[in-house]
């Protein structure tokens, strides 16, 4: 008899703390003695630092420390921050100092730090702070990026190429000249932001007693920034714990390692006390990475009958200065391009550019949205090009269910094959059109209009990617108490990691999750990990819990037998003992077994085992497990207004195995929040010398209850081939294709005007204007 | 700099203390005495992540001073139960309908709603999500705040037709 965990919409273990107000966020941390930190940053985004006076500030009474770049100690002085995922595409893998030495690249790099007493001692001491900068030629887009002759964001480099990335497979020549049927668009997707409603933070304290420090940071990668630390400090690993507490969302941006995360450190271990500094909004919109921000100008080929033939062109994405997560974002994006589709030839090129903005890294989606985005309006303009329903169109080109393992030709970004593991594409866009009422819209638009109303629908499919290694690892323990401890690096920032951990641990010892307990995100707790991004935990991380608690309930089992004098396969665990199967005969509590593993000073260990009931075990995927999905989107737009209101929003889903319902569907549902965002409301704004201009949340607007709807979420579950659980991510795929899905959905109800839209987000002002340029051209030709 | 001696009650202890005169609401609960369930998103009056109630009212702890809330009666989300070991209806049923992701917003959103059901039982869903729209939330897209606030209602409901104030 076995209690079933895995698979049950499970409550979660962490809930009952924050809804009390007894979270543990950085900023709740209250260290005896603690100082606080202001940033001098930049006010242009391009700019030579000729002169720098900390003397008012150094005066100011409660200031302890007013630092700049020349006072930085050794070993950190005159060092950029490490580049963990560097890539041969890589020109010049330029990252951040902790404080800007000479040249500010983007407005809002730190060029000084104050310490004080408190917060807003430190902020009175900042503005004290003189910096005499000298501004240098700016380069704000794309479009400056590559004029010829353009100005160059870094004096130093040739161009402002940071990266070509050349992607492809198959004769592309051939497929063009062959088609019955081109479609070519070019796409501009804007920058968002990610936004946690928590921003960064960093706590540091030094180690008195040995000379380490402990650093609680709102990371998503706690032994990713250790490594970044150890490297820009040249303290030996041990010497460096790094926590990350309960942590407010991060959604990407909280993977890289920031220079605040080594300015703090060094501040702590120049004053000998702990040293504090919360992120503020306007910091988060200046200096923390942002994503999106790509140009595909690209074309598709189809046969007379609908096939595909090819897809090609050329994409540019916005880096901005700094490369702090190398090219991976624009790389996931060529790669995610042929999506669930039987492509036959596919040739990309890409160019990374650098801008004088805050540098683009994976923001929820990674990438994917904008490829996604890409390919699904290519299908819509063909579809509509060849007077063909939009859903028959993908539906002749998805990958069949028998067609599984598909590789598509090419490498993706974990370096393996491009190989889809399993999924029913066809299955789940069939779902979506049933579901959405597909089949009977073109009526009910019809009727709509006679109405008035403007109502559209739109489709969008997808192939995620997910579970990336390299590794993560986890130690499952029987603590002599009776109850089983599980430890591992990997950290959620809000997505139930320790109820779906324990779930799976409770049901491999057959207890209860509240007999399990979880510890997370502390590098002191386990030697070696990675890090929450690419919807990667579930897969590597419950497959490292779920192999290590098999390897103790083995060892519990061969204990057992040798005392019960049974057989292995005669016993079975019930109700936190190990007993005889079936029988009223001796059992051995779990508590009692770990005593006895323990053993007794002097005597020899029962059972011929090693001591202790623990095991810690690695797992490194052979390659990602492809989640896929289908989205349909019902909206009303209103032709006056731009405003666009979204009446249904169906979610076809399937991530393999589910481990918990209740929390997939709450990251599919919040994935769609973001994306819906994408859609049509966040626009992370510039003017033309690179300025943000949209840095409150009044003027960089989140998706709010009034405009994300409820979605009506369908799963399909295609067990993942290469993990134990047979699970694949859930992070993502609710943002990955809705801002396709939604565009999709706003150009149907805009038929009337002829409008195609050719950006996201879709702002209501631009609906506005493409409506007015629409009715104008019909009024000239008329 | 100088400060001000104010006096207040928080979940309903009486609390003196010296402030700053420039320190807000929101770092006097947090750091002044402790209280770090009210959490700073914007610190500039959009997220709601800081809301609490004052004499009964969300109020949003970022943009009002704590000179100000002299004298005043305030209730954060560690007060929203009535014994710290209980969950308050709203607060139940948060976790029943995951309501929550991170945690970070969350007592905002527990702090609007507990004001919002007992003055409005009977809200509707598209009334309710206009006004949820004061507090954002980057995780859970809404649904299970939506529902848990629709299904808490009802006990929001009892407890104002048997004149119970009882825990909020």
């Amino acid at each position: 008899m076995t209690t079933q965990m895995v698979g049950k919409p499970i409550q979660r273990v962490e809930d009952k703390d924050l809804l009390t107000g007894k979270g543990n966020f950085t900023d709740d941390i209250k260290l005896p003695g603690t100082l606080h930190v202001a940033f001098i940053r930049a006010p242009f985004a391009h700019a030579r630092i000729t002169g720098i006076d900390l003397d008012a500030a150094r005066d100011l009474a409660g200031v302890h420390l007013v630092m700049a770049a020349a006072d930085l100690p050794a070993p950190a002085k005159g060092k950029r921050i490490l580049l963990q995922v560097p890539n041969p595409a890589i020109a010049d893998p330029i990252t951040q100092e902790p404080l800007v030495s000479d040249r500010v690249a983007f407005a809002g790099e730190a060029v000084a730090v104050v310490v004080a007493d408190s917060r807003a001692i430190a902020e009175d001491a900042a503005e004290m702070v003189m910096v005499d900068y000298d501004p240098l030629p700016t380069v704000a887009n794309l479009a400056q990026a590559t004029a010829p002759g353009a100005d160059k964001v870094h004096p130093h480099l040739a161009d402002n190429v940071a990266a070509r990335i050349h992607v492809g497979y198959g004769d592309i020549e051939s497929a063009f000249r062959d088609a019955a049927h081109t479609v070519s668009v070019t796409l501009d997707q804007h920058r968002g932001t990610g936004n946690p409603m928590e921003g960064r933070a960093v706590l540091a304290a030094p180690n008195a007693l040995d000379g380490g420090i402990t650093v609680w940071s709102a990371t998503q990668a706690p032994h990713i920034l250790r490594r970044a630390l150890v490297d820009m400090l040249e303290m030996a690993e041990t010497d460096i714990r790094v926590i990350a507490p309960d942590v407010g969302g991060g959604f990407g941006p909280k993977v890289q390692a920031y220079p605040e995360e080594f300015v703090i450190p060094i501040c702590a271990q120049m004053l000998g006390v702990p040293v504090k500094w919360i992120e503020d909004r306007r910091e988060h919109l200046l200096c923390t990475v942002q994503e999106r921000d790509q140009t595909w100008s690209v074309e598709m080929a189809v046969d007379a009958e609908g096939k595909l033939l090819g897809v090609r062109g050329r994409m540019q994405h916005d880096q901005g200065a700094y490369l702090p997560w190398g090219v991976i974002a624009p790389y996931i994006s060529t790669v995610t391009m042929p999506g669930p589709y039987v492509l036959p030839a596919y040739d990309l090129e890409t160019q990374v550019m650098f801008t004088n903005k805050v540098p683009t890294a994976p923001l929820r989606g990674a990438g994917r949205p904008q490829a996604v985005f890409a390919m699904e309006r290519l299908f819509d303009l063909a579809a509509d090009r060849m007077g063909l329903d939009r859903a028959e169109l993908r539906r002749r080109n998805l990958i069949p269910a028998e067609a599984m393992p598909y590789s598509v030709g090419l490498i993706f970004r974990d370096g393996q094959p491009l190989v889809y593991d399993s999924g029913d594409y066809p299955r789940c866009q069939q779902i979506a059109e049933e579901k959405s009422g597909w089949a009977d819209f073109p009526a009910r638009r019809e009727a709509a209009l006679r109405e008035g109303h403007y109502i559209g629908l739109g489709i969008a499919n997808y192939v995620e990617g997910t579970g990336l290694g390299p590794f993560e690892g986890a130690t499952t323990q029987v603590l002599p108490s009776g109850r089983i401890m599980i430890k591992t690096g990997a950290a959620g920032q809000g997505q139930g990691n320790r109820t779906v951990y324990a779930q799976v641990a409770a049901e491999a010892f057959n207890v209860d999750i509240s007999q399990v307990d979880v510890e997370l995100g502390d590098t002191g707790k386990i030697p070696i990990g990675v890090g929450a991004f690419a919807s990667r935990l579930m897969v590597n991380a419950g497959s490292a819990i779920d192999v290590s608690a098999g390897t103790v309930v083995t060892k519990m089992k061969k204990i057992a037998a040798a005392a019960f004098e049974v057989s292995e396969d005669d016993l079975e665990l019930v109700d936190g003992t190990v007993r005889v199967t079936g029988e009223q005969g001796p059992s051995l509590t779990f508590g009692e077994m770990a005593q006895m593993a323990s053993g007794m000073p002097g005597y020899v260990l029962p059972g011929g085992q090693e001591p202790g009931l623990f095991a810690t075990h690695y797992f490194s995927p052979p390659q990602a497990a492809y989640a896929n999905g289908s989205h349909a989107v019902e909206v009303e737009v209103d032709p006056e207004t731009g405003i666009v209101r979204i009446a249904r929003y169906i979610v076809v889903h399937d991530c393999g195995r589910m481990v918990n319902p209740l929390l997939v569907e709450g990251q599919i549902q919040g994935g769609l929040a973001h994306g819906i965002g994408n859609a049509f409301l966040e626009k992370m704004r510039y003017d033309d010398d690179a300025n943000p201009v949209t840095t409150t949340l009044a003027d960089y607007l989140l998706p709010d209850a009034d405009n994300v709807p409820t979605a009506e979420i369908y799963h399909v579950e295609s067990p993942a081939p290469h993990n134990p659980l047979g699970v694949k991510g859930a992070g993502e795929g609710g943002t990955i294709p809705a801002a396709a899905a939604v565009v999709s959905a706003v150009e149907d109800a805009l038929r009337p005007f002829g409008i195609q839209i050719d950006e996201a987000p879709i702002l209501p002002e631009r609906i506005c204007e493409l409506i007015d340029a629409a009715r104008q051209d019909t009024q000239e030709a008329s | 700099m100088t400060t001000k001696s104010i006096s207040l009650t928080v979940n309903g202890k009486t609390v003196d203390q010296e402030v700053e005169p420039r320190t807000h609401l929101a770092d006097f609960l947090r750091h002044g005495i402790g209280l770090t369930g009210t959490h700073i998103g914007c610190e500039h009056g959009v997220c709601g992540a800081c809301t609490v109630l004052v004499d009964g009212q969300a109020v949003r702890s970022c943009l009002m001073l704590a000179v100000q809330a002299d004298g005043a009666e305030v209730t954060t989300v560690e007060g929203l139960a009535g014994n710290a070991d209980d969950l308050s209806p709203i607060q139940a049923a948060f976790r029943e309908f995951h309501g929550l992701q991170c945690g970070y917003c969350t007592p905002g959103f527990l702090t609007s709603l507990t004001q919002l059901l007992m003055e409005n039982p009977d809200i509707g869903e598209e009334d309710l999500r206009k006004e949820l729209s004061g507090n954002l939330c980057r995780c859970t897209g809404y649904a299970g705040i939506v529902r848990a606030a629709l299904a808490a209602a009802q006990a929001y409901k009892e407890a104002a037709a048997t004149g119970m104030g009882g825990s909020r």
